[in-house]
């Protein structure tokens, strides 16, 4: 394969400016045209329900580089510019400003969209957050003594919700799970961060699902529960997942199946690459097709493509990790947990506030957690690579 | 070569000690990036530039 001239990437957050980054330590010194959706420089997602949201953090924080650092890469980057439709035929993107840019190889990193609940459209008091302004409206809103519900009890509302009682705002968290993050974490570890949540004061009502929002005068006053119960609010913050932005993809030829489809060099189609949270690829030692939510994935998979491109054909292959903070603790987890799976402690208890735990399926490890214990927990990451096969003979 | 860590912005990801470990480490008590030597040898330039770029919390910069 050639050596494309001009890279297009869409999306201007942590995947796309990682690949600008990687072509340029790569060598590349061709043209790369970058086009983002926000007219804010390139940020951080990961301390926007933290840092961020707490206050702790003036929001250019969150910065990824320097505007200097940025320059330096000598990219033409079109900030505050909807990509809206891509012929991958003949890789051309069109933007929301009339802009029609064309590249011999075009990378798509244009995230995921937040899920709303129907109805919650223009209604005052009702949040998502996946985006900086996202964060500074909710933070806005969030004064101490007023009664927030977050509806969602994976990552990110868990977050949010010990970001909040923090800042003195009466919490509710929601959601279908027995705990929070059960399904990331599983029984017993979940169970160990709703006692937590509650020793911190955040309110759960959790197993129970969501029938809708309850509104008055054009604001939120509460959610209500398919039990028929109203948990009065005068905010609301809607976490429950998020889907990949592939909606301007419609009609590009790419095949769409929740999530940009690549092969296991994360190519979707001749020349048309995806990465981070849009790209669903196939993953060799899973055997499988699988798309990663977190942000160590968009930087990781942004520097294979990057090589990709430039002619490394090396396949993806990554062992899924995701950190959360909440309150005190850190948590860190490698690989994937599923119900099925055994969790046992291998290091620290539960009782002093730090351990690590291996999840089994089988007699194999499947995956590991730490809990206040980052750098053990990623000692025991090897445990999940695969075993090399000796060579023949 | 010469680098810097932001030890406040540091998420504990370990992943600059997979990339070079003969120049980062982690704290054993909170898994917080400890810098070992903030002027490595040319020979582990690219180990850790890969460290500053595959840091998820833009924690570590290098100067060239």
């Amino acid at each position: 394969m050639s050596v494309p001239g001009h890279v297009v990437i869409v999306g201007a957050s942590a995947g796309g400016l990682t690949t600008l980054e990687a072509l340029r330590r790569l060598g590349h010194d061709g043209a790369v045209t970058v086009i983002g959706d926000e007219i804010h420089p390139p940020y951080d997602r990961p301390p926007l329900s933290k840092q961020v949201l707490s206050g702790a953090w003036h929001p250019d924080r969150a910065a990824l580089r320097t505007a200097e650092a940025i320059g330096l890469l000598g990219a033409d980057l079109r900030l505050g510019e909807r990509a809206v439709a891509l012929d991958s035929a003949t890789r051309t993107v069109t933007t929301s400003g009339g802009m029609s840019v064309r590249g011999d190889a075009i990378v798509i990193a244009t995230g995921a969209t937040p899920r709303r609940l129907p109805g919650s459209e223009g209604v005052a008091g009702v949040h998502v957050l996946r985006g900086l302004d996202d964060t500074l409206r909710l933070r806005e809103d969030l004064e101490p003594g007023r009664r927030l519900v977050v509806v969602g009890d994976g990552v990110l509302g868990s977050e949010i919700a010990a970001t909040a009682v923090g800042l003195g705002v009466d919490t509710t968290l929601v959601g279908p799970q027995a705990a929070p993050m059960r399904l990331q974490l599983g029984d017993e570890v979940s169970a160990l961060l709703g006692q937590l949540h509650t020793d911190q004061g955040v309110r759960l009502r959790l197993g129970t699902a969501v029938d809708g929002l309850v509104v008055s005068e054009g604001r939120a006053s509460g959610v209500r529960l398919t039990t028929g119960e109203v948990l009065p609010a005068d905010v609301v913050v809607i976490a429950f997942g998020a889907a990949p932005a592939t909606d301007w993809l419609a009609g590009s030829g790419l095949y769409l199946d929740n999530g940009v489809v690549c092969d296991s060099r994360c190519l979707a189609a001749d020349g048309v690459w995806a990465v981070g949270d849009v790209a669903r690829f196939h993953h060799e030692h899973l055997r499988r097709s699988i798309r990663l939510e977190n942000r160590t994935n968009a930087t990781e998979q942004a520097m294979l493509v990057a090589a990709n491109i430039l002619g490394a054909d090396r396949a993806y292959t990554p062992v899924p990790y995701f950190w959360t903070d909440q309150f005190h603790v850190k948590i860190q987890v490698y690989g994937t947990p599923t119900p099925e799976m055994r969790f046992g402690v291998v290091d620290g208890s539960p009782e002093s506030g730090r351990f690590v735990g291996v999840y089994h399926l089988g007699d194999r490890p499947a995956a590991v957690l730490g809990w206040n214990m980052p750098k053990q927990a990623r000692q025991h990451r090897q445990l999940l690579l695969p075993v090399p096969v000796p060579p023949k003979g | 070569m010469k680098v810097s860590i932001d030890q406040d912005r540091c998420v504990a990801a370990g992943s600059c000690v997979t990339a070079a470990m003969d120049v980062f480490d982690q704290r054993d008590e909170d898994g917080v990036v400890v810098l070992l030597d903030p002027e490595p040898p040319a020979g582990l330039a690219a180990e850790v530039r890969e460290a500053a770029a595959v840091c998820p919390a833009a924690a570590i910069t290098v100067h060239e």
